[in-house]
């Protein structure tokens, strides 16, 4: 059975079903609250929902059963007294060690949980980078969307703000470097200096088949690094557009990517009306249109950052994606063919997909 | 002591009590004792800058007021959601 946790402008929606027909709902939380993101740790079975109520400012909730109670978490906040507020909480990742879990947020602020999400703590290392000051917000805000670990390797992480570019770090935050050679944002003037770090990532994720790949969806441009985020080649042509926000991967092959291009920064809808996306199994040599099932004409969607994902490999990779119409759309067989899960949710702002017994 | 009123999920985090009695000469020194007596409700209507969240209203005797408005002991206040609230993104 898969499991959606999909985060909408007005809750959190449980679906639950097997490819190739609907899904049902199973369960509702936060009902008239955007949930920014909500993930279930594996490893836990908890689940972890980022909620931003308009009144209230920006919470982590976290339950072990969906349709119980949920608890907020603590520390979910800056420091006070000072001069910035948390924003949001843009996305919750799973760390290397057992009960460390990670989450980010505007602005470009990196919390660390060491008890399965009970509570967080901020990285200072991060927060207090000399460069700070200089970071420029993304239109979503300053927003840290991507959280990148490595196995085996728990104080090793890369990070990416929107658009403060690629961070990376090898002592679990303690200190961060650049990971942006290659990036080329048109956006910029071509002289601008090197050192210069608005360069707005839209996502980034990491290979499990051969870790030191890695895949970004920067905003014009699809990239690709060997070099676990220490440099960039573009692997944008062939695409209909350069420009998108969500990527998935398949587990099990390192040469595999899937984007969903819009048609531009100033027009972020499907291009010409129809909902395709894109894959790649030759690491961005080339790319293919997947789109039998999904809408073929008169289709002008909007798919955010957090709102495409996977579950499973190979053969039976599941992907998975909502759009702010409030559609989400799914496929059992990597993409070959496409169903209806849900159709008339409110606008997705995030899609995460796991099995459940 | 100035009388000060929760309603919704303020009220359930400062105790499951609607009204509390507060000393107090600003609004703020009011909102600041909820959140020190209540940590349940700690960043709900204040952020981390000490700041009055945006879409919160506080009424003083049925007046909108601010962080720096003056309280006396007869003083009710109201502590509640803005109407306008939400997002210009909903």
């Amino acid at each position: 059975m898969t499991e959606l946790l999909v985060g909408t402008r007005k809750g959190l929606f449980v679906l639950e079903g097997e490819p190739g027909s609907p899904f049902d709902v199973t369960a509702r939380a936060f009902a008239g609250e955007p949930v920014e993101f909500a993930v279930r740790d594996q490893r836990s079975g908890r689940m972890l929902a980022s909620v931003t109520s308009p009144f209230y400012g920006p919470k982590i909730w976290y339950t072990d059963d969906p349709a119980g109670e949920w608890e907020q978490a603590d520390g979910v906040a800056l420091p006070e007294g000072g001069e910035a507020a948390l924003e949001r909480i843009w996305v919750i990742a799973s760390g290397e060690d057992d009960g460390t879990l990670y989450a980010g947020g505007d602005p470009g602020v990196l919390f660390e949980s060491r008890d399965g999400g009970s509570s967080y703590e901020l990285n200072r290392g991060l927060w207090e980078h000399p460069s700070r000051p200089r970071w420029q917000p993304g239109g979503g805000g300053l927003c840290l969307h991507s959280i990148v670990t490595w196995p085996g390797e728990p104080d090793r992480l890369a990070i990416a703000i929107s658009a403060a570019g690629v961070w990376l770090t090898d002592d679990r935050g303690a200190t961060w470097r650049r990971g942006n050679d290659g990036l080329v944002p048109r956006y910029l003037p071509e002289d601008v200096p090197d050192d210069e770090i608005a360069l707005c990532v839209h996502s980034l994720n990491r290979s499990a088949a051969q870790p030191e790949r890695m895949f970004m969806q920067f905003h014009g441009g699809v990239y690709r690094s060997d070099d676990g985020g220490e440099s960039w080649a573009d692997i944008a042509p062939g695409l209909p557009s350069d420009f998108g926000f969500p990527l998935a991967l398949d587990p099990a092959d390192a040469a595999s990517a899937y984007v969903i291009p819009l048609t531009a920064d100033t027009d972020r809808v499907t291009p010409e009306g129809r909902v395709r996306v894109y894959e790649t199994r030759d690491a961005g040599a080339s790319w293919t249109p997947r789109g039998d099932g999904l809408p073929p004409e008169h289709a002008y969607l909007t798919i955010l950052r957090q709102a495409f994902h996977q579950t499973g490999d190979g053969g039976a990779l599941e992907l998975y994606f909502g759009a702010t119409s409030g559609g989400v759309f799914g496929s059992g067989d990597a993409g070959a063919s496409w169903f209806d899960v849900a159709t008339h949710l409110p606008p997705v702002l995030s899609v995460s997909a796991g099995q459940r017994e | 002591m100035a009388s000060v009123r929760l309603r919704g999920q303020l009220k359930r985090l400062a105790g499951d009590r609607a009204e509390h009695s507060i000393e107090g000469a600003t609004v703020a020194d009011l909102l600041l004792e909820i959140e020190r007596a209540h940590p349940a409700a700690s960043g709900w209507i204040l952020d981390e800058r000490g700041v009055l969240r945006r879409h919160i209203n506080v009424f003083v005797n049925g007046e909108l007021g601010g962080m720096d408005t003056a309280v006396g002991v007869e003083d009710k206040i109201d502590v509640l959601p803005a109407i306008s609230g939400g997002s210009k993104r909903r």
